[in-house]
Formats: C-alpha cells, structure tokens, sequence
C-alpha cells in the first residue's frame, strides 16, 4: 500500500520536473503516433469518402469489411509488419526493423482501418442530404466524394482522432516491430509494460498519467473545436 | 402554341414498390413558365426530378429538343447549403460548371447583388435563416446562367416581403431567355407567375393547359376541386 502511494508520489515528482528521460519517451510516442495518423488519414480519409460516394461492385462486402478491420489485434499487425521488414521479409532489404519508422508502419496498419471505416460512416450520412444538390450541380463523383471530406472537416476530427487515441495507447505492434530499445525505439505504452514488469512503478505511473492526460486533452479540444464549429459554420 | 423544351413520353417511375409517376406524357414549351400544381404528394417534386434527370424513368423518357439537355439548374424544396460561406457557395458552382477561375468571383457577386444578398456574402452558408438559405439556392442556380430553371416550391418558407421579391426575380430571370418550371401549393403565386399549368394528382396529368384557361375554366373534376379547396380557405 505504502509503496504504491510512494510511487504516485515519486511519480509526480518526475512529471513535474519533467525527467529527460520521460520527455525522451513522450516525444518519441508522439512523433511515431502523429506520423502514423497523417499518414493513416492521407490513405483513410480518401478510402472512407470513396466507399461512402463511390458506385461500384462489392462496396458493401468492403463497407464490412472495413468495420471488421477497426478490431485488428495489435500484436497481430505487429507480427505481421515484423514478417515484412524482418531481414528475410519481402521489405526486408530497407532496414527498417526495430527502427521507429517500422513502429509508424504497424500504426498506420492498425488505425488506417479506423479512420477509414469511421469517415465512411460520415461522408455517407452527408452524402445521403448533399447527392441530389451536387448532382444537380454537375459534380463527379470524386468531387463530390473531395466537397463531402471538405464539409464534413469537424466530423471527421473525430475519426482522426480515434486513431491517434489507438495508436499511441497501443502496445502489441510497437512492442513486436521496434523492440522496445532503449533511448531508439522506447515509447510510452513499452516503457509502461517493461518498468512495470521491472518493478520501476513510478516511471511506469508517471507514463501512464501522460498517456491519459494526452488522451483526455486530445479529445477535450476535438470537442471544443467541434462546438464552436457547429456554432459558427451550422 | 409555343415551340417545345422538352417532350416527356409515357413517363413511368416506380420507387418503394408503388407507381408514383404514371404514363405522364407532356411537351413542356420553351421561353414560358410552365407552373406544376397538384395536392401534397401527387408527384410533383419526382416528376421535376425525372425532368431534370436527377431520377431514371422506369419506362418512357425524357425528350429534349435539339437532341441534348441544355444548361439547367434546379432549386430544391429544401436547398442544401455548403458549408462555407455564401459566396463561396456560389462560387463552388460556378467552379463545377467551368466558369473560369477569374471570373466566377465577380459573377457570384452579381448575382447576389441582384437578389438583394449581397450583404449576406461573407456569412457562412448553413446559419442563414430557411428562407435565406432559399434565396441563396435561387442565386447559386440563377448565377449558373441556365436555359431552363426548375424551382420546387421556390417561395415554401418565405415570408410575404421574401416571397414577392422571389416572384419578381423569377420574372425577371424568364425575361432574361431562361424557361422555368416551377412547383407551388399557392394558387395565387402560380396565377401571377403561370403561362401553363401542368396540374397533376396521384402520379397522373389531369389537365395540361394555359393559365387563364386553368383558371377560367378547369376542364378536369380534381383541379377544380383542388381550386375550390384551396379557396375556401384564403
Ligand atoms: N424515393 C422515394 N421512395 C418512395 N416513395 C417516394 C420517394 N420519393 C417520393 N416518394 C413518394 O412519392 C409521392 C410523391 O412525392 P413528391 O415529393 O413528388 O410529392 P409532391 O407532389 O412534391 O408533394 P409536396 O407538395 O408535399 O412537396 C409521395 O407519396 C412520396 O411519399
Ligand atoms: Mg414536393
């Protein structure tokens, strides 16, 4: 019991001095996290807009499909990236395992399902008020498909969003592809599940403080941005 | 009798497993305003729809003089807006109907201008009151310079100043070359603003003739209903 109390207290101590070596593992989390969700909206928003406007065969198995892939297990995304970039995987030959970039890789993998499947969910909704107007107006469907991504920008926050909470509280695929190196591949949810195990309690606490503190901040201002949006713009 | 616009031929469209347009065969003329009445769901807003090839008949077809649909716009029931700001609305139009780029901006504020807007330019879209958002549908399609302009129930939620001004503008935009048809509940809007009327009950043209000819004598038993209904309560 003392020891837990001690740790909250010790856990504190090094978020308030703010620990280099606890800075080191927040930046890291950070850039590998927000790396992964540019690049995941770039592939899924298209991807989702698409589905949601797009007229072609076997758009409702891929709608379904979609929605399954929002559950990937993370440590099978994880085994499955290290399979590609292990030095006898196909992307074998660029290096990239237990490096950073092979984290950004197995985010992108994991959230570009969720931003997708979510901003499908969203454009189609306003698809369903805006089609007979755009098509009044003489728009393509990938123009119609860029105008919905356009109207629905504070909507789709919420998406983008998503998928930065899922990737930087995941721990199964960054733990399998960068290996959990100290001071190169070290984020926040490895640190968290090795200094537990070691029995480092503060730092592993004072991580998992800023991991929910950076969680809650990130949808309080979706939230904020979206009521005054709504406010402004209807 | 004035020469034809468009020439619909034994017009069929079924939806929700009912008929709800029927062996509707009319020569719509050009240059005139030819006013579609009928009683809440006889088919009015689907019959402009097939008309403006929003919907595909399920037989028969839609016949344009000259062989080609010419430039046509369409204000609907309920416009939807953009949600950007009203010039930017107008704008977006004129972009999807290849208005160069230089000068859709000067063009949109023309036609703001005219319809008394021009104060409203700068205000996003989606914010504006019904009835202003009503009139800035009518300036989107008024700007697009059509040959043909179909208005659904253009002055629904007018107040009796907007409503005018949108009949007078509706005048003026008929003077300009343009043939309009146009939907309405209001006898007395489609008595000022009717050179033929198309009246129409349960998805069937019951009468197709000039206006003073509608109103002087209506030659089918629902039209005279409906004239009869409708002023017994004005
Ligand atoms: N997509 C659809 N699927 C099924 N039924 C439809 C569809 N669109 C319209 N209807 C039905 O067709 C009928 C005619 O509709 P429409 O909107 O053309 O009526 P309207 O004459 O414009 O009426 P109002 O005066 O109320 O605008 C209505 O009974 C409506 O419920
Ligand atoms: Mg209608």
């Amino acid at each position: 019991m003392s020891t837990v109390g001690e740790s909250f207290v010790t856990a504190a101590g090094l978020v308030v001095a703010a620990d280099p070596r606890l800075l080191d593992i927040v930046c890291l989390s950070l850039t590998v996290s927000l790396s992964a969700v540019f690049i995941a909206s770039c592939l899924g928003l298209p991807i989702g807009a698409a589905i949601a406007v797009g007229r072609f065969p076997g758009r409702r198995t891929l709608t379904v499909v979609l929605n399954g892939l929002m559950g990937l297990p993370p440590v099978v995304v994880g085994l499955l990236v290290y399979l590609l970039l292990s030095r006898a995987g196909p992307l074998g030959a660029l290096g990239l395992l237990f490096t950073p970039s092979a984290m950004v890789i197995a985010q992108v993998v994991l959230i570009t399902p969720i931003i997708a499947a979510l901003s499908r969910q969203i454009v189609a909704d306003a698809w369903r008020d805006y089609e007979e107007q755009l098509r009044s107006l003489g728009a393509s469907t990938p123009r119609a498909a860029c105008t919905l991504l356009i109207d629905t920008r504070f909507s789709l926050s919420t998406a983008v969003l998503a998928g930065l909470g899922r990737a930087v509280a995941e721990v199964g695929a960054v733990m399998i592809v960068g290996g959990n190196i100290e001071g190169v591949t070290r984020v926040m949810t490895t640190s968290i599940a090795l200094e537990t195990s070691k029995g480092d309690l503060p730092l592993a606490l004072a991580l998992g403080f800023i991991l929910i503190a950076i969680v809650l901040i990130l949808n309080a201002l979706a939230h904020a941005v979206r009521e005054w949006a709504v406010r402004r713009h209807g | 009798m004035a020469e034809a616009l468009l020439t619909l031929e034994a017009l069929r469209f079924d939806a929700g497993g009912h008929t709800l347009i029927d062996s509707v065969s009319a020569r719509i003329a050009a240059l005139r305003r030819t006013v579609i009445l009928g009683p809440n769901g006889a088919g009015k807003s689907v019959l402009m729809r097939l008309m403006h090839g929003l919907l595909e008949p399920v037989s028969g077809r839609v016949h344009w003089s000259g062989g080609k649909a010419p430039v046509q716009a369409m204000v609907f029931q309920r416009p939807v807006m953009l949600r950007r700001s009203v010039l930017d609305n107008l704008t977006y139009a004129l972009a999807l109907a290849g208005v160069a780029a230089g000068e859709r901006r000067t063009r949109a504020m023309d036609v703001l201008q005219r319809v008394g807007l021009a104060h409203l330019a700068s205000r996003p879209a989606r914010v504006l009151s019904g009835g202003e958002q009503q009139r800035v549908a009518l300036a989107r399609a008024w700007a697009l310079r059509p040959a043909v302009l179909f208005l659904d129930e253009p002055t629904a939620s007018l107040d009796p100043g907007a409503s005018a001004e949108v009949e007078r503008l509706i005048g003026v935009i008929a003077a300009d070359g343009c043939s309009i048809v146009m939907s309405t509940h209001n006898l007395g809007q489609a008595r000022r603003l009717a050179d033929d009327i198309l009246f129409i009950d349960s998805g069937r043209i019951a009468e197709h003739t000039p206006a003073a000819d509608f109103f002087a004598a209506p030659r089918s038993a629902q039209a005279e209903q409906f004239i009869r209904g409708e002023l017994s309560w004005t």
